[in-house]
């Protein structure tokens, strides 16, 4: 408390408003905030325990009779090689009585020979690989199914995982309830824990922080998260490692929370690398196919890139303000005594390399490419953590460092423009891929470029807006993706076809036996392309409305300039970008939508009889996630925007103003810098384009392809020529970074491996031979004789004596 | 204290000096010779030459020295016991108790 005084009479009289905001000595009650962070921990202790108690149980108990490596297995001077490999033998011989993670793995590699596509497409394209999602049914119906009610290990996740998120959500929306009880400057509240970090002058303390913003993101995460849970249980209870992944996910959430409550950078930085952690566990959660493997280290790899530029943002920060808590900070950079310059060379490089960190964790332009690949685990994953909530944490980044970002304007204009680059160039590539879990992958890329072509250009409700749309619609279609590749991996798994149940060319038809599923897909669809009044529109529409009002000079960013251009260039390019960007999205969407669900069927008549949907399970969270998607938008509707304004129902622009006491510290900031802005009419035209670019983009996809009559994986070719080969193949940059990246780095590292094995290594052995020698010729003086020891003892007394008198 | 009695009496310089002849020989035995019992007969010598030193200069640095003359003695008997005892546990052993034949602690 005596920092936010301190930090309250540094601060100066045009940040007075928004210190006062914050320093705020009677702010709510935050109930319990640590057990929101505590909750989904615990839930990651028990699933972790009992996945520990499933891999033990797994293992044989007494010796199989017969069996030829179990003796050298437990000889202690065993072959190094046998005793590794002996528990697994040894169990397939008994045969299973429970799911084992290693018996069902084994079976998973025979059931799915890799499909005829495959062959033709390049070594390390793992797309079209066949179906690795949805391993869940394998035990289900093979000759070494699990018999018998399924052990305690395998039943118990579906309740705790599910059970600590619903409860940290209710804490969640409490919290939300008792922070909307008070006014909206008592809305902050931080939790100290422990000193984490008392270093001097650098005072990190274990610490959330309860604000507008933060509980927004906790109630996405945990919300969202529930919804997600709850799928994952009937998408994923046959699979071996069920508990497991249950574990892994609860700690996810651990860390997302701790990420989005963390009250400093540090703290943030902790949620960052785990949620990175979490992620890299889950891609690779089927770690027996070294595609996934690979996967995951291609996303922890090149998040740990942008890790770096967020380290170094963070030490620019303490190097040159001196704190690292968000209202430190924004104090210390508001008060303008901090001498950190307005526009400066440092504070841009702050702001730069913070969006670092942002690209990795964001999948922008020039490390996106570790998301598309991250669609190797299972589809729950994708949807909570490659969609609707880790993925955004560059843009929560760049929202809460708000303050910064106004700061640096050519840095922001910056972030608008890789944002709005990102959502073209991944919208392009969706538009030919075959594999539905890519379409949805390259336009999470795309939307998050919205997201920060929204906050890049200040529009931080809108980002923050748009944000939480797609959480709720792209959760949703990937929800319903999963439903969809579930119902095709059991279908093609009854027949023991080989097909991919992933590629839509094998889909087809699909809304008649997955009704459900078809309609929350549906609406989530129309969401996406931003058709009114679901909620995409309002959100995309206030993005693209931003750049516009940016170009008729009404944004702060209006006057600034990047690279010689001015800003009202480029946010008129940005917004040019961004249209086009989204009408992709509209056509990409309904391309998904049809050739997965309308036109003939081309699973197969055998399969078709096994297509349907299951439990409620996967069914509720559609429902809820759909429903979210179509009235999410009225969240935030802006009222004096023509068309828009008419589906104000009292609530107004509610996110804006639950945001503003966050955000007020950038506003006034700008608003002082810049002078007071023209306000900018809103026009109609834009309303009409958007609308247009919606519905057109659907429509044309329907002109163009429902009559199209598809064939199957193994008989319709993937696009052979010219731009359509270059979007499948994604613009060929991974194997350009594979060229001018991946492979220089390994020549190097060679290099160094021969310089450290050839150089390095010899020099240390030289030390360690000169040691040895030595040894080996003192080592004669010790005769054993005590006489000899006494005569030597004796000259060095007379030594040290004679030196003495000498002196 | 005027008049010179005792030790006194002696100058210091043969006192000392035949606590050094004593030393010297002492430490000439334990370097040279290889009986473990004349060993420790030298080095009772050493021990007997630095009480003589000691009673020597008492005169002029005070009592003290005396008195620890008496701890060296108690030390040295009790050295004496103990190694005599090794002497013979070794000796019962090995039917020698010439140093060269013991020389275990080597490389």
């Amino acid at each position: 408390m005596l920092l936010l005084q301190e930090a309250a009479h540094g601060a100066a009289t045009a940040a007075h408003e928004a210190s006062a905001l914050i320093t705020s000595a009677n702010g709510f009650r935050a109930v319990y905030p640590w057990l929101i962070v505590g909750l989904p921990l615990l839930g990651f202790v028990l699933n972790g325990l009992l996945s520990v108690l499933a891999a033990r149980r797994a293992l044989p108990t007494l010796p199989p009779v017969g069996d030829p490596y179990y003796d050298h297995a437990h000889d202690d001077h065993g072959h190094a090689a046998v005793p590794a490999r002996a528990p697994a033998l040894a169990h397939a011989s008994v045969g299973a009585t429970e799911p084992s993670e290693q018996e069902a793995h084994d079976h998973g590699t025979d059931a799915h020979p890799v499909d005829a596509s495959a062959a033709r497409q390049d070594a390390h394209d793992l797309h079209d690989a066949h179906g690795h999602d949805a391993h869940d049914d394998h035990g289900h119906d093979d000759a070494h199914a699990p018999a018998g009610p399924k052990p305690f290990t395998h039943t118990l996740p579906s309740l705790i995982a599910p059970g600590v998120l619903i409860g940290a959500f209710v804490l969640a929306v409490l919290n939300f309830l008792a922070m909307k009880g008070v006014e909206p400057a008592h809305r902050f509240a931080l939790s100290s824990g422990w000193d984490w970090m008392p270093v001097g002058s650098l005072q990190i303390a274990a610490q959330l922080q309860l604000d507008p913003l933060s509980i927004v993101m906790t109630l996405i995460i945990t919300g969202v998260g529930s919804l997600i849970h709850i799928f994952s249980i009937g998408y994923m209870k046959e699979d071996p490692g069920y508990p497991r992944y249950m574990a892994y996910l609860n700690l996810f959430v651990f860390f997302m929370l701790m990420l989005v409550l963390g009250s400093s950078y540090p703290v943030m930085f902790v949620g960052w690398e785990g949620v990175g952690l979490c992620s890299y566990l889950l891609i690779g959660f089927w770690f027996r196919e070294k595609a996934n493997a690979d996967a995951g280290k291609k996303a922890f790899i090149v998040n740990r890139i942008g890790d770096f530029g967020f380290l170094v943002a963070m030490m620019l920060l303490f190097w040159n303000v001196g704190r690292l808590d968000f209202v430190g900070v924004n104090d210390a950079l508001l008060g303008g005594n901090s001498g950190v310059a307005f526009g400066g060379a440092l504070i841009t490089a702050i702001a730069l390399f913070f969006f670092l960190g942002a690209t990795g964790k964001s999948a922008q332009i020039p490390l996106y490419i570790w998301l598309p690949d991250a669609m190797a685990g299972p589809t729950p994953v994708s949807a909570l953590i490659h969609a609707a909530t880790m993925v955004t944490a560059g843009v929560y980044l760049v929202a809460r460092s708000s303050v910064i970002f106004t700061m640096a304007p050519s840095a922001s204009l910056v972030v608008a423009l890789v944002g709005a680059l990102t959502a073209i160039f991944a919208a392009s590539i969706g538009l030919k891929q075959w594999d539905i879990k890519k379409v949805l992958a390259y336009s999470t890329v795309s939307q998050l470029g919205f997201m920060f072509a929204a906050v890049g250009m200040g529009a931080y409700v809108a980002g923050v807006f748009h944000l939480m749309t797609h959480a709720f619609f792209k959760a949703c279609l990937f929800l319903g993706s999963g439903a969809v590749i579930h119902a095709m991996h059991h279908a093609l798994h009854s027949t023991h076809n080989p097909a991919d149940a992933q590629d839509m060319r094998n889909m087809g038809g699909l809304r008649k036996y997955l009704p459900v599923t078809f309609l929350t897909m549906l609406v989530s669809t129309l969401a996406i392309a931003g058709v009114p009044p679901f909620a995409g529109f309002f959100s995309k529409d206030e993005i693209i409305g931003a750049a516009w009002l940016g170009a008729e000079g009404h944004s702060h960013l209006s006057q600034a300039a990047l690279f010689g251009i001015s800003g009202r260039v480029w946010m008129g390019f940005i917004g040019g970008t961004l249209s086009i960007a989204a009408f992709m999205t509209a056509f990409y969407m309904g391309r998904m939508m049809i050739y997965t669900f309308f036109g003939q069927n081309r699973t197969g008549e055998q399969e078709r009889k096994h297509l349907h949907e299951t439990d409620w399970t996967l069914k509720l969270p559609l429902v809820v996630l759909g429903l979210l998607a179509v009235v999410g938008g009225f969240l935030n509707v802006e009222t004096e925007v023509p068309i828009v304004g008419a589906f104000d129902f009292g609530q107004g622009e509610a996110l804006h103003h639950w945001l503003h006491p966050v955000l007020a510290g950038s506003d006034d900031l700008a608003a002082q810098r810049v002078g007071a802005l023209p306000e900018g009419a809103h026009q109609a035209w834009p309303i009409f384009l958007a609308i247009g670019i919606g519905l057109g983009g659907l429509a044309l996809a329907w002109a163009l392809l429902a009559r199209r009559k598809l064939a199957t994986a193994d008989q319709q070719p993937a696009y052979e020529n010219g731009v359509e080969k270059a979007l499948y193949n994604k613009w060929y940059v991974d194997e350009f970074y594979d060229r001018t990246v991946v492979r220089p780095v390994g020549g190097l590292s060679r290099l160094f491996a021969r310089f450290d094995m050839g150089v390095l290594d010899w020099v240390v052995d030289l030390f360690g031979r000169l040691a040895q020698l030595f040894g080996v010729a003192f080592g004669r003086l010790q005769t054993g004789q005590v006489n000899t020891y006494a005569f030597v003892l004796i000259v060095g007394v007379l030594i040290v004596l004679g030196s003495f008198v000498a002196l | 204290m005027n008049e010179m009695s005792g030790i006194a009496q002696v100058p210091l310089s043969l006192t000392l000096g035949l606590s050094a002849i004593l030393f010297g020989i002492g430490v000439a035995g334990v370097v040279v010779r290889r009986n473990a019992i004349v060993l420790f007969m030298c080095v009772e010598l050493m021990l007997n030459a630095v009480n003589l030193a000691f009673v020597a200069l008492s005169p002029y640095a005070g009592l003290q020295g005396q008195i620890f003359v008496f701890f060296v003695i108690a030390v040295a008997a009790a050295e004496a016991a103990v190694g005599l005892a090794i002497m013979i546990a070794v000796f019962r052993h090995r039917e020698s108790v010439d140093m060269k034949n013991f020389s275990l602690l080597r490389w």
